[in-house]
């Protein structure tokens, strides 16, 4: 047996996602996972982070932390839904995001990885971004280090156009993980978190191929389910 | 967890063909050797075999470097193929799909005639 053997997800074929209270769940059962590779757009890595200044917290208790809290340190309008258990390889959450000037998108993640000092995602095809997004702690010249990566794709042609409005993409997806930070540095007693970000184009070139991933988009799929969603609610 | 070291060597099969022994752990902090082996590649090859017969451990760091280096290799236009993956491992590469990208094989021959094919 494999020292990580216990921190992977199982290989699935498609996604099973239970209904959540509260929570619409579409675009993720009988889904696919996206590849690590896949995508349509330019692949970036992005980090960011925030030191735990003041905070005599060590990694393994951040990410405790964090996989048991995980949607509590999410930005107003940016809905997880999770087990009660948390996060744990092989759990499906649930995403209901806010875009602006469209209706409320469903969509959500695979947990395929998860240790006492890190844990990672990979989501369903249609989601906004294709590649692993990982969640760690680390010490740092004697401080506790929070720590997003990511190294993504726009899954297709929509995000990949939407990313590259600077207000839209920069608060779609960089905002989001800036937010979690700030509010897990302050969980943590941090009075005034700085988060720091390094954002790296890896590769250029868009994978064509993949252009065909529009079909499963999860923000047009959910504009189109909206009004029916409505009428049942009304 | 506490990763312990990554090393690699790199065994040039042929003028097209080299093959990177990987031992130890495979996380995001194994890029220097691994792209130092990959380095050692050049332009003339065609196909890199990674040997992860005595891996011990990969995180999903690990997996994010893989996929930095199939982007690298797809750019030289170059095959990348694993062999050597005990069934643990093999069912990360499924999860991932890496499987779709990097051609799996049991042995190092099998992968050396697969990219030679």
């Amino acid at each position: 047996m494999a020292r990580d053997d216990a921190n992977w997800a199982k290989p699935v074929k498609q996604l099973e996602a239970a209904d959540v209270e509260g929570a619409w769940n579409a675009n993720v059962r009988g889904r696919r996972l996206a590849a690590a590779n896949g995508g349509f757009g330019r692949l970036f890595q992005k980090t960011f982070d925030v030191s735990l200044v003041g905070a005599a917290v060590t990694p393994q208790e951040v990410i405790k932390t964090w996989k048991t809290h995980f949607a509590e340190f999410w930005p107003k309008g940016q809905k997880m839904f999770l087990p009660a258990s948390g996060i744990a390889p092989g759990e499906v959450g649930l995403i209901n995001a806010t875009v602006p000037g469209t209706p409320t998108m469903a969509t959500g993640i695979l947990v395929i990885y998860a240790d006492d000092e890190s844990f990672s995602f990979l989501s369903p095809e249609g989601h906004p971004f294709a590649g692993p997004l990982t969640f760690s702690a680390h010490v740092d010249d004697g401080v506790t280090v929070a720590q997003v990566h990511e190294l993504t794709r726009a899954s297709d042609p929509f995000w990949e156009l939407a990313m590259m409005v600077p207000v839209l993409g920069d608060r779609m997806q960089n905002d989001i993980w800036r937010s979690t930070l700030r509010n897990l540095a302050t969980r943590f007693g941090v009075a005034e978190p700085a988060v720091r970000s390094k954002i790296v184009c890896v590769d250029n070139h868009r994978q064509w191929g993949n252009a065909k991933n529009i079909w499963q988009n999860a923000a047009i799929r959910s504009g189109i389910g909206a009004p029916a969603r409505w009428l049942r609610r009304g | 967890m506490t990763a312990s070291a990554t090393n690699t060597m790199a065994d040039r099969i042929d003028e097209k063909t080299i093959v990177i022994r990987v031992r130890g752990d495979v996380t995001a902090a194994s890029e220097g050797p691994l792209m130092a082996a990959y380095g050692q590649a050049g332009e003339k090859t065609r196909a890199i075999v990674l040997d992860f017969s005595r891996l011990d451990y990969m995180n999903s760091g690990g997996i994010g470097l893989l996929v930095t280096l199939l982007v690298r290799a797809n750019r030289q236009k170059q095959k990348l193929l694993a062999c050597g993956l005990n069934e643990h491992y093999k069912q990360i590469f499924e999860l991932t799909r890496l499987d779709e990208a990097i051609g799996i094989h049991d042995t190092e021959a099998a992968a050396i005639a697969a990219a030679n094919a």
